[in-house]
């Protein structure tokens, strides 16, 4: 069954900066998989329920008690840029 | 005997009866690691001062009567995925170059809170996915049964380890089949707990609904002694299971005379090699000799699980994935936006089989395509619990092959992802059912590799599952070890 995919704006979606030759070879890729993927569609499903979890459970509460938190040191240690207690990030709006 | 080839309860007694140290049973596993570790790389990390400090402090605990239970002083090994406080933790993956996280996963708290020695981190997958442990960014793990072959994946740096003996235990995780498949290719026990069993916190996410950490062993009874250590509820984890943890020890040795076996048509027929073939029927006979009734089911939606799975994990590992953006921890490549940055980094710190399966995940999750295929596969995923079900109420547990091949050699399935992905025909159900599932070792293929026997129980049924594993181990004898154990344990 063949499968139609703009993988440009799927990578665009997700994030990954490809070249056009990665693009190429990943949509080349997905489509084999993709072709074995749709398999699912050949099975009847008319009234099946999907399950998106094994457990099926509702909210999980714990009491509400004042636990310590990470260590903001440790964790602002780990990332690439910062400013004093901040996460630094490159401009996001444009002016 | 080298203490490196013990197995936890052995190195336990020895440990209480004063024969032997941790300090010393720790040298014993380093000394075996640094003859191996040059030809296998089984470990990304040796944390050589925290778990010679772990050893010592076990050493002292005990002489002072302070016994923290069956894992006492014993050397273990974490799959990469776990995060462990001030220790390296990268997921096999760039993008997490250098990252030393900020807490303990809960399984490394609950390890060390029972005496526990972490001797490092072991190779994976990227991020967990493959069937190979090839696709990892410092270069892949090698099966000590024949170093020109793979050890499985993705925990296959914890199964080298526990076979060639540079740790005597360790955990991986499974998310369609992680723990079982290297288990199986490794000569090692590797089992998959109930889903919820065992708390995910710090275990860095692939695919939420399918992911739990497991333990890696020599032996059945091994891994029931990991497995009471790190099982219970967590309250840091919202989908931990607050019911109780199925109590398996006193029923262990029952034999399986009067217990229902099923085999399923779907998991050991086409595709299958003829040893593997050979070697699960004549285990199946052996079972039926001991008193067990088998009978052949069939689960029909087991046809479509794989390519079911192959949706719904990728589709979780885009969402799971997308943290990774160069903001909070791992490297930053730079760029005039906040976009632009993120996708620089996320190309760069990637490895191919991750992109590609996020790529899947995403496109599987998009708009126009949602309900054909990842809808579609939440679908097959009740009719595969469906079929389970209905199993369950004609038999106690199921038993297929745990993988349809022995070890296959290095590259040779590294350009096909669908080849690799076959590997784990048998091991995913269990995965998208959220059911236990444990692989044995049954006996050896004609080129002397390792044949895994896989057993299947419903939700919560561990207490049968390891009861039919402990038979399967007494009755194919299997005690085998790699070379590669052997010549390093005479040396």
């Amino acid at each position: 069954m063949p499968v139609d995919i703009d993988i440009a704006k799927v990578a665009r979606l997700a994030r990954i900066g490809l070249t056009a030759d990665e693009l190429a070879y990943y949509g080349q890729q997905l489509q084999g998989i993709l072709e074995h993927a749709a398999l699912v569609q050949a099975l009847p499903t008319a009234g099946v329920a999907p399950t998106a979890h094994p457990l099926p459970m509702v909210n999980s509460f714990r009491p509400d008690i004042v636990e310590p938190t990470l260590d903001r040191e440790e964790v602002l240690a780990q990332a690439p840029d910062r400013e004093g207690p901040y996460f630094r990030v490159p401009p996001f709006l444009e002016d | 005997m080298d203490p490196a080839d013990l197995t936890i309860a052995e190195a336990g007694a020895r440990l209480r009866s004063g024969d032997l140290t941790a300090v010393d049973l720790l040298a014993a596993v380093r000394r075996r690691a640094s003859m191996t570790e040059a030809i296998l790389h089984a470990y990304l990390t040796i944390d050589h001062d925290g778990a010679r400090a772990a050893a010592t402090a076990a050493d002292v605990a005990l002489a002072q009567g302070r016994d923290l239970g069956s894992l006492h002083g014993i050397p273990i090994a974490l799959k990469d995925n776990m995060v462990t406080r001030g220790i390296e933790t990268t997921c096999s993956s760039r993008i997490l170059a250098g990252y030393r996280p900020p807490y303990d996963a809960t399984v490394v708290e609950r390890l060390k809170a029972g005496g526990a020695v972490i001797v490092g981190k072991t190779n994976l997958d990227e991020f967990a996915m493959g069937s190979s442990t090839e696709n990892s960014a410092y270069g892949p793990t090698r099966n000590p049964w024949d170093p020109d072959r793979v050890p499985g994946g993705s925990s296959g740096g914890s199964a080298a380890a526990v076979a060639v003996g540079s740790a005597l235990a360790a955990l991986g995780s499974d998310t369609g089949g992680s723990i079982r498949q290297p288990g199986s290719l490794t000569g090692t026990v590797g089992m998959k707990p109930t889903y919820g069993l065992v708390s995910r916190y710090g275990l860095i996410a692939f695919a939420s609904s399918l992911d739990q950490i497991g333990p890696i062993t020599r032996t059945v009874d091994d891994a029931v002694t990991v497995f009471e250590a790190i099982a219970g509820h967590d309250p840091s984890d919202a989908t931990s299971y607050r019911g109780g943890v199925p109590e398996v020890r006193s029923t262990l040795d029952a034999g399986v005379k009067g217990l229902r076996i099923g085999i399923v048509g779907e998991l050991s027929g086409e595709g299958t090699a003829p040893d593997v073939a050979a070697n699960f029927r004549a285990t199946v006979d052996a079972l039926a000799g001991a008193g067990a009734t088998i009978k052949e089911l069939s689960l029909p939606s087991t046809a479509y699980a794989l390519s079911a799975y192959y949706l719904i994990a990728p589709a979780e590992c885009s969402a799971n994935l997308a943290r990774f953006d160069g903001v909070r921890y791992g490297p930053r490549l730079a760029g005039r936006s906040v976009e632009e940055s993120m996708s620089a980094t996320r190309r760069d710190g990637f490895g191919p089989e991750v992109t590609r399966r996020i790529l899947l995940g995403t496109y599987a999750l998009s708009a126009g395509y949602y309900d054909a295929f990842y809808g579609q596969a939440q679908k097959v995923r009740t009719l595969v619990i469906e079929d389970f079900r209905r199993a369950y109420s004609e038999v106690d547990v199921l038993v297929t092959p745990t993988s349809p091949t022995t070890a296959f050699a290095v590259g040779e399935k590294a350009n096909d992802p669908l080849a690799m992905y076959l590997s784990d025909i048998c091991t995913i159900p269990s995965n998208l059912a959220g059911d236990p599932a444990i692989s044995v070792p049954s006996g050896l293929d004609s080129d002397g590799l390792p044949i895994g026997f896989q057993v299947l129980a419903p939700a919560l049924g561990e207490a049968v599952m390891f009861r039919v594993a402990s038979a399967v181990e007494q009755s194919s004898g299997f005690t085998g070890r790699p070379a590669l154990a052997t010549s390093a344990g005479a040396a």
